[in-house]
């Protein structure tokens, strides 16, 4: 992981996601959900719930979690992990804000 | 060096014992449990409202998996104990799991008593004892046909009562005159017979069996007397017996039970035994209270602590079937030296008798009423001279020394010593020392703390009143269960602020009614946002980033992640230009699935959600809108072909299912809602299992409610008969309504429905026709916001963001 070079790279705009929403970014094989909070924090999470690979990006989005749409698993945006009393971790991805421009942080590795 | 603990058997009694070996001596022992039942410990007796619907397994489960995880048990689910070897001490089970013992606890319980018939070996022949045969009970149920019960006791009566709830035709039959005659003195045994019978469960007293008939499957039962039964279910609940054969086959004492001394010793120093399977001083046991007793007495000598030897005591019986309260407690036999004080009130259902000797009681009996049963069992336990209280003991605890009949003063006034909770004999100072010892505000906490009222639950009523008592205003009801973690409120207090308060965002009802998270959860924000949309249609704006996926994007979610498209067919019906609509839809698209649904429509399953809008396009060409299948809200209405072509149809049924499908289509409800009309009572489109149906005869339409189908079945309840078709609209619209105004979110309206009243529904709907208009009212003018097609709305261009990635990248992202 040390040896990654991360860049940062431009997504679209913060009002391209609904509050409390979640929008996805194609990366290959790969589905990146991008959330946004109430309160304009985003964060990015593989779009697969640790259960059973629900798509997280459909969940609802409250404070600082989602609930997956398939069976209720309460996920943390910040690490991916589940809430409670269920186990499991979905990768997180690092996203940060340049004014409105939101970068997600991918790397080559 | 930790000695090593056996137990066969993982019921409640060694359950109980080994809480209390591990309170008293955490590290004496390596525990090894061996359960011939393949699931963990749970509560027995309630598995009576498990039967009935009222609660389910997961809420009688005493100790999960990780109760037996974080005590280092090791637990062999699924194992029957075939031998005991006493000189090498091991164990052996039917998987050839061996295990060696220093102590070994035989708890096998016990074998339910299977009377010596000819057919009883039958396929649909069940006994009554485990979750396994509960299940079994179930599955027949769904039949919903006849069902027979032999053994009027207490486990046949509850079987009955549960199988009637499921929607069966029960008969009870019994071999004695009155029913629970163990328990129950004759003039009680005939009022709870009443009861019974008003509910339709059928009772035939003095039954002898004689054979079950049926050559492949049961098909019904005889009587001595040549009456035959017909049944396609029968349920053995004449009587247990110990389960002993362990013992006897390991060469230990044995007589009724597994005899075992005041210490639950058996024969062998080395091997105790407890609960239904042992025999002290002579008697078996089968209620919870002394088998609760046995396992304090075994857990505290194997913990080599001193431990008072187990003492018989009477326990008191009563009745797990909803809304018959009976209690009874000790000896009612008549005789010469007894008196007795009766007090009856036929119309009202009561009967009181107390059985007296030398001015001391010694049985109860109460039927109908039975809040004074603590206080009758205190005075009988402690041999209290009642000459004194003679005059007025009978109208119990309240009526002393004039005091008022306030139900608080009877329990204040229990001395502190009484025994509130009976299963685990637990008395009344037990309860509020605890209470006020460790704060306890909840009824959960004083279960969790105390046990009391958490094993067959009767004397919830009791522990709840000592709570109000010892917290006074601090004593907050769990009566009613918050919406989620978010508030303490309740759905119905919820919906009433919303309206008292003026409330019309979600924000605003979180911010009013003092809501602990800042924007909710997945469980409160999709009801507040039904709420408002119910409440203030023309003004609230729809929340949908609080609706569930399916309603946001109105089509079903499926376990891939891709959606599936189910557009609406009224009234079931269609025409070529539809299905050559959708032949084409699922050429283009290559939808892997096409399905018919149990609501007469058609389903096309595996769609991409980036094609969610290219497909209703395609299909809103055709004429198509949304069918709403994703929806809390108007479902379908399937009908048959009625009048039109059936030559047994009395009205226009798909006619008028079409009408109603058109004026309803596109409702927000608390949950689905699915109607049917069937054109004569043959009922082809199963209008009687629906949320609301409608059977036509000839003088008009039979509007049904309140059925179910899906993880529930029960028929429809009537509503009433209405002459035309614009009144059957009318009147379903109108209770639509009245649901939509009053179920709590996901609340089908059969839970609605029971919960306000049957009767509070027809009065309101049927009677009063100033309440029908402005439900009606109501639902039209709200429908005016409602009824837009969100599929075209999609199709030209809302919510786009939805449907689409915000962006593609290429490189691989960092982790």
């Amino acid at each position: 992981m040390n040896a990654m070079t991360k860049s940062w790279v431009a997504i679209g705009s913060i009002d391209d996601i609904p509050r409390r929403g979640a929008r996805c970014v194609e990366n290959g094989d790969m589905t990146i959900a991008v959330f946004r909070t109430a309160d304009d924090r985003v964060f990015a999470l593989e779009d697969k719930c640790p259960h059973k690979k629900g798509p997280l990006s459909q969940g609802i989005v409250h404070d600082g979690c989602v609930t997956c749409p398939l069976h209720n698993w309460v996920i943390s945006l910040e690490t991916g992990k589940a809430q409670g009393a269920d186990e499991g971790a979905t990768s997180p991805f690092p996203v940060r804000l340049d004014g409105e421009t939101v970068l997600l942080g991918i790397g080559e590795g | 060096m930790k000695k090593k603990l056996v137990i066969i058997g993982n019921g409640m009694a060694p359950g109980r014992m080994m809480e209390h070996l591990f309170d008293e001596a955490p590290d004496a022992y390596d525990v090894t449990i061996f359960n011939a039942e393949p699931r963990v410990n749970y509560d027995r007796i309630m598995l009576s409202p498990v039967l009935s619907g009222e609660k389910s397994f997961e809420e009688i489960v005493i100790h999960g998996d990780g109760w037996y995880i974080e005590r280092g048990i090791t637990l062999y689910k699924g194992h029957r104990i075939v031998g005991i070897d006493r000189a090498a001490k091991t164990v052996t089970s039917d998987h050839d799991v061996t295990e060696s013992y220093d102590k070994l606890v035989i708890a096998t319980g016990s074998v339910p008593f299977v009377i010596p018939v000819p057919g009883n070996d039958l396929p649909g022949v069940l006994t009554y004892r485990d979750l396994d045969d509960v299940n079994a009970m179930l599955l027949a149920a769904q039949a919903r046909k006849k069902a027979v019960v032999i053994g009027g006791g207490l486990l046949g009566l509850e079987a009955a009562a549960g199988l009637k709830e499921r929607g069966m035709d029960v008969t009870v039959l019994h071999l004695m005159p009155t029913l629970m005659e163990r328990q129950l003195d004759t003039a009680a045994g005939h009022l709870l017979q009443q009861e019974l019978e008003g509910r339709d469960i059928k009772i035939i007293t003095n039954a002898n069996t004689k054979a079950i008939l049926g050559s492949n499957y049961v098909e019904g039962v005889e009587l001595s007397d040549g009456t035959v039964i017909p049944a396609s279910l029968v349920v053995m609940a004449a009587g247990i017996k110990a389960n002993s054969a362990l013992g006897s086959d390991a060469g230990l004492e044995v007589n009724r039970g597994i005899v075992v001394d005041g210490c639950m010793r058996t024969s062998d120093p080395d091997i105790y035994s407890l609960g239904e399977c042992a025999e002290v001083d002579g008697q078996v046991y089968g209620l919870v209270a002394p088998l609760y007793q046995m396992a304090r007495v075994a857990a505290g000598h194997l913990a080599g602590v001193p431990t008072e030897a187990f003492l018989h005591a009477d326990t008191p019986t009563k009745l797990k079937v909803t809304g018959v309260d009976l209690f009874s407690l000790g000896d009612f036999a008549e005789g010469e030296d007894r008196e007795e004080i009766v007090l009856r009130d036929a119309c009202a259902g009561i009967y009181k008798r107390l059985v007296l000797r030398d001015n001391r009681i010694i049985g109860v009996v109460l039927y109908g009423e039975t809040s004074d049963g603590a206080w009758f069992a205190d005075l009988l336990k402690k041999e209290t001279d009642i000459s004194e209280l003679r005059d007025t003991l009978i109208f119990g605890q309240a009526y002393q020394g004039g005091a008022s009949a306030d139900p608080m003063a009877a329990v204040a006034a229990l001395p502190d010593d009484a025994e509130i909770c009976g299963c685990n004999g637990i008395c009344k100072s037990a309860i509020t020392g605890a209470i006020s010892e460790k704060g306890l505000t909840s009824l959960d906490d004083v279960r969790a703390h105390t046990k009391a009222s958490a094993s067959c639950g009767s004397c919830t009523g009791l522990v709840e009143q000592l709570m109000a008592l010892t917290l006074g205003d601090n004593y907050n009801p769990a009566a009613v269960s918050p919406m989620c973690n978010c508030t303490e409120l309740g759905h119905d207090d919820v919906r009433r602020l919303i309206k008292a308060k003026d409330l019309k965002t979600i924000p605003a009802v979180m911010q009013e009614l003092e809501w602990k998270t800042s924007c909710g959860c997945a469980k409160c924000r999709p009801a507040l946002n039904y709420y408002l949309v119910c409440d203030w249609p023309d003004e609230y704006a729809d929340d949908y980033q609080s609706r569930f996926i399916n309603e946001r994007v109105h089509a079903n979610i499926q376990k891939d992640g891709t959606y599936s498209v189910v557009p609406r067919m009224w009234g079931g019906q269609t025409s070529a230009a539809e299905l050559r609509a959708i032949a084409d839809v699922v050429d283009r698209f290559d939808v892997p699935t096409v399905k018919v649904t149990g609501g007469q429509r058609i389903d096309m399953l595996g769609i991409k959600k980036d094609d969610l809008p290219a497909v209703w396009e395609e299909l809103g060409k055709a004429g198509f809108v949304s069918g709403h299948a994703y929806a809390k809200g108007l479902r379908t209405v399937k009908t048959c072909v009625g009048s039109d072509w059936c030559r047994f149809g009395t009205q226009n049924s798909t006619g008028l299912g079409v009408r109603l499908e058109k004026f309803m289509w596109g409702s927000w409800t608390p949950a689905k809602v699915k109607l049917a009309v069937s054109g004569c009572p043959r009922n082809c489109a199963e209008a009687t299992c629906k949320d609301v149906g409608v059977i036509c005869v000839d003088s008009g339409y039979e509007i049904h409610f309140a059925g179910a189908a899906g993880l529930d079945i029960k028929g429809t309840e009537v509503l009433g008969l209405v002459k035309t078709e614009d009144e059957a609209l009318e009147y379903i619209v109108a209770l639509v309504q009245m649901y939509r105004e009053q179920g709590r979110y996901l609340e089908r309206i059969y839970k609605w429905a029971k919960r306000v009243g049957y009767d509070e529904v027809r009065s309101q709907i049927m009677e009063d026709a100033d309440k029908r208009q402005a439900y009606f009212d109501r639902f039209v003018f709200s429908q005016k916001f409602a009824q837009v097609d969100p599929w075209s709305e999609r199709v030209s261009g809302a919510d786009k963001q939805e449907f689409r990635p915000m962006a593609t990248v290429t490189m691989e992202a960092a982790q």
